[in-house]
């Protein structure tokens, strides 16, 4: 037996300063406050993410899963925000998505999700997601069946495909969603390490149909505590997972839809899994997948092989590459441009889905492209963008 | 960067149209590299070409005005940005009330406006001058990209002031935008305007303090500028306020973190009285005793930059509709204090007494009492963090009396619980109240950098979150990038 959950919109009392940006900043007055505390009217708040960057203290950027909503009242009592309750309720008949049911992992997603400028929103037509199965108190235990190096051995940039197998422990994810890696050990100030979201590479299912396993896209970073953990794991490890994470960035499972993809070297973990899923659930799908993948340099680019086996048919590919010595440097925005007819058209379709996934920053370029795009046939970028977000076809996640 | 090419529609963002406004455009591209030369002479010390991890106002929409990334500081796009216009905004205080706001100055109040415009233009380049020396001794990255986040708001701050100085007022507001950059903090020749303004910020917890307490006022005066009939002013201050948050967040979790830190390694040293200084100190951390006295010496500075209780100044700001109350629209009365009285404490007779007053010429009086309504909410949150701790200590506001410069008890001394003392017994218990030497010097002891990303000085506590939303070990400073 579940019952339906509300996602609500709460303000840390304990790191808030009282400033009144943020009730000053709503644009439906769902923020306020008495002596004591701000609070926000769940009753009021639309969850559009104006009030979130204004903060000057992060104090307003908390979520709890709850199923029945705090009062004003309890909000004006407190002293700190209550824990997130155990929540045994099917998060999937929620009207918000939930996306995770831990503040820390949240954040990870709001931040990497801001490019989006407001709330993401499912596709239609994607399958439930499962969140949150597993949590830091109570991790998965998965053992590492394989670890590769994807870029060229001469490659500046050491990136892997890690296979974990999950046995007989139940771990159901859907292509797009994240799992969380906590490196074992404690951090310089004796504290455990922070959590790392890594997109999952493989579709639902597993690696092959019905292997209880999933795949990652895994750079190894200079420095970096849990990437260099990940990427040094020998087969037959045992790794503690948290997850799956993410309710939004996920695949339409409408054989019609059209999918965008644009990605720059891990991000294009997702898109794996999305190729894959459709190659497997639905060979002969009329919706196109279109891929524009940038990286420095062929060597450089995760999967380069087996992308060059994908046929044409099952993805249009537009491999984008800007450090070629002695060619012209090119970007996912210049490759998106070289296309602009073939992209202005697919943005037209109401069938379309676009995906963005990679670095921080490469939205702003993206963007600029699919303006042009939109502006030749007669769309206007800003209001189509905002159009396609709130029907859940427009899906940024950057790091 | 080559001056003369400087291309200003994208060097200021702004929302006030620059560059069909030929004429501003052009003060603004004159008084630039003045700006940039004060900068560099008079902003953070030897941090110039390190990389910071700010966040930069691009527009005054909320998605807009908190974008995050790298930048040199020379290279900050301060731009001049002005809250939305309502078509319908009233003046709505004073004698003009009712009348539509002023789009231009009006002509019989242009002397009046332009004073207030230049003082509150002058506090904000005086601030960034008193912490220049503070980044080489900042406690983390983060704090430190704290304190680059601070000044370079104050530097936009000034363009502000400088743009409406620029734009409304002729010849003589280029004249006073070029002294904004003239006078120097504690300059004996050229000091700032005000006081508090020309003291010292030696250490990071008077950093604190001072954001706390005297950035406190800024906001007082700057919301009460943006009650003002003049539209372009109060435009200007409203998009001000909401950086000034950030200055109030500063202050208030410094002072908080740093009074967790010293009641956390008290309680791990099993020391249960605040007053046994010594053992306190002994542990590389901040006593709650000088805390408390800290708190008196900047209280009580900030205090002074209200100016006189009774005004004859306030009281023609008001009546002209130059400068209202604290959220004068949402106050219950006629808006024109004509017949009211205000109840402001004075020196009568030796005794300290609670005098009617006419409300218009006790305005400052007004705002002071708001203020310090204000500073007691945030006083009480960081009683909280000592009671949560389980330590046996209150931080309290000093009296109203204690340690003044400036209006009714400027002659007098009196402790903080408003006894006046005698200048022989005051100069006795002096330092029981106020920093002494040797507590500055304390401090000044513990004040060793701590550059490594996610690491903290030892005398105060990491932040609940980091900024932005990021994790604990953030490079939120690259500095020798």
């Amino acid at each position: 037996m579940t019952v339906a959950v509300i996602k609500q919109h709460l303000i840390d009392p304990e790191i808030c300063i009282r400033c009144n940006t943020c009730e000053e900043t709503c644009p439906v007055d769902a923020v306020t406050h008495d002596g004591n505390n701000y609070v926000v009217d769940a009753t009021i708040c639309n969850h559009c993410m104006d009030c979130i960057s204004p903060c000057p203290t992060g104090s307003i950027d908390n979520w709890r899963v709850v199923t029945k909503t705090y009062s004003l009242e309890e909000q004006f009592s407190w002293e700190e925000l209550p824990k997130q309750e155990e929540v045994a309720a099917d998060t999937s008949s929620s009207s918000e998505a939930v996306e995770a049911l831990e503040d820390e992992i949240n954040a990870l997603l709001n931040e990497a999700r801001k490019g989006l400028g407001g709330k993401p929103v499912a596709p239609h037509s994607a399958s439930k997601p499962t969140v949150n199965l597993y949590n830091r108190a109570k991790p998965a235990i998965a053992t590492v069946t394989g670890n590769f190096r994807l870029t060229d051995a001469e490659a500046s940039s050491d990136i892997r495909h890690i296979i974990l197998d999950f046995g007989q422990l139940p771990f159901p994810v859907l292509e797009g969603q994240s799992i969380g890696i906590v490196a074992p050990g404690m951090d310089a100030n004796g504290k455990p390490h922070v959590a790392r979201l890594y997109s999952v590479a493989s579709p639902r299912g597993g690696e092959k149909p019905n292997s209880n396993n999933l795949a990652l896209t895994v750079k190894r970073e200079q420095g970096g505590v849990c990437s260099n953990y990940l990427c040094d794991l020998p087969r037959g490890a045992k790794i503690e997972v948290t997850g799956p994470f993410g309710a939004t960035f996920l695949m339409p499972d409408d054989p019609a839809a059209n999918i965008i993809m644009i990605c720059t070297g891990t991000g294009s973990a997702p898109f794996r899994g999305f190729t894959e899923r459709r190659r497997r659930a639905m060979p002969d799908a009329p919706g196109r997948l279109v891929l524009f993948f940038g990286a420095r340099r062929p060597e450089e680019l995760p999967y380069f092989g087996p992308l060059q086996r994908v046929p044409d048919k099952l993805l249009t590919k537009h491999l984008c590459y800007s450090r070629v010595p002695g060619e012209e440097r090119v970007y996912v925005q210049d490759g998106i441009r070289r296309q602009a007819a073939q992209v202005g058209e697919l943005l037209r379709n109401e069938a379309t889905h676009v995906y963005l996934c990679g670095l921080k920053g490469m939205e702003t370029g993206v963007e600029e492209a699919f303006a042009e795009a939109c502006k030749a046939v007669g769309l206007d970028w800003p209001n189509l963008k905002q159009t396609m977000r709130e029907a859940g076809r427009y899906h940024v996640e950057t790091y | 960067m080559n001056i003369m090419n400087v291309d200003y529609t994208t060097k200021i963002p702004n929302n006030v149209n620059l560059t069909e406004d030929r004429q501003v455009l052009k003060a603004l591209e004159g008084w630039h590299p003045g700006y940039l030369d004060w900068w560099n002479d008079m902003g953070p010390e030897g941090f110039q070409e390190s990389l910071v991890y700010l966040r930069t106002a691009v527009s005054v929409d909320p998605k807009g005005w908190a974008k995050f990334d790298y930048v040199r500081m020379p290279e900050y796009r301060w731009g001049v940005l002005l809250a939305p216009q309502d078509e319908q905004r009233l003046v709505n205080f004073g004698q003009h009330k009712g009348e539509k706001a002023w789009q231009e100055v009006p002509g019989e109040y242009r002397a009046m406006l332009r004073r207030l415009v230049v003082v509150q233009g002058d506090t904000e380049p005086a601030s960034v001058e008193q912490q220049r020396h503070l980044g080489k001794t900042a406690p983390s990255l983060y704090d430190m990209r704290n304190l680059f986040q601070v000044n370079v708001e104050e530097g936009r701050h000034l363009w502000a002031m400088v743009y409406l100085l620029q734009k409304y007022f002729g010849r003589d507001g280029r004249e006073e935008a070029d002294d904004l950059l003239r006078r120097r903090s504690g300059d004996e020749d050229a000091p700032r305007m005000l006081g508090a303004f020309n003291e010292a910020t030696p250490d990071w917890l008077s950093f604190f303090m001072f954001t706390f307490f005297t950035d406190r006022d800024g906001k007082m005066q700057l919301e009460s500028l943006a009650q003002s009939g003049f539209d372009p002013l109060s435009r200007t201050c409203r998009f001000m306020l909401t950086e000034e948050a950030h200055h109030m967040f500063v202050g208030e979790t410094g002072v908080s973190r740093v009074l967790q830190r010293t009641c956390d390694a008290m309680k791990a040293a099993g020391i249960e009285d605040p007053n046994e200084i010594e053992r306190v100190r002994a542990l590389g951390v901040i006593d709650l005793p000088t805390m408390q006295k800290k708190m008196n010496l900047h209280y009580s500075l900030s205090l002074d930059l209200f100016g006189s209780e009774v005004s004859t100044n306030a009281a023609n700001f008001y009546n002209s509709g130059l400068k209202g109350r604290f959220q004068e629209t949402k106050i219950d009365d006629d808006h024109r204090l004509t017949n009211d009285t205000y109840k402001v404490l004075k020196l009568v007779d030796g005794e300290i007494t609670l005098v009617d007053e006419p409300a218009l010429t006790a305005l400052n009086m007004r705002l002071r009492d708001d203020y310090t309504e204000d500073c007691a909410k945030g006083v009480e949150r960081w009683n909280k963090v000592i009671e949560k701790a389980g330590v046996n200590f209150r931080l309290e506001l000093p009296h109203t009396a204690f340690h003044r410069q400036i209006g009714e008890f400027a002659n007098v001394q009196a402790t903080p619980k408003g006894i006046i003392l005698g200048d022989a017994d005051w100069r006795k218990v002096r330092d029981d109240y106020l920093p002494s030497a040797a507590d500055g010097d304390f401090i000044a002891s513990l004040m060793t950098p701590e550059s490594e990303p996610g690491k903290f000085a030892n005398w105060i506590a990491p932040p609940k979150v980091g900024i932005d939303n990021k994790p604990g070990d953030f490079e939120y400073v690259k500095i020798a990038a």
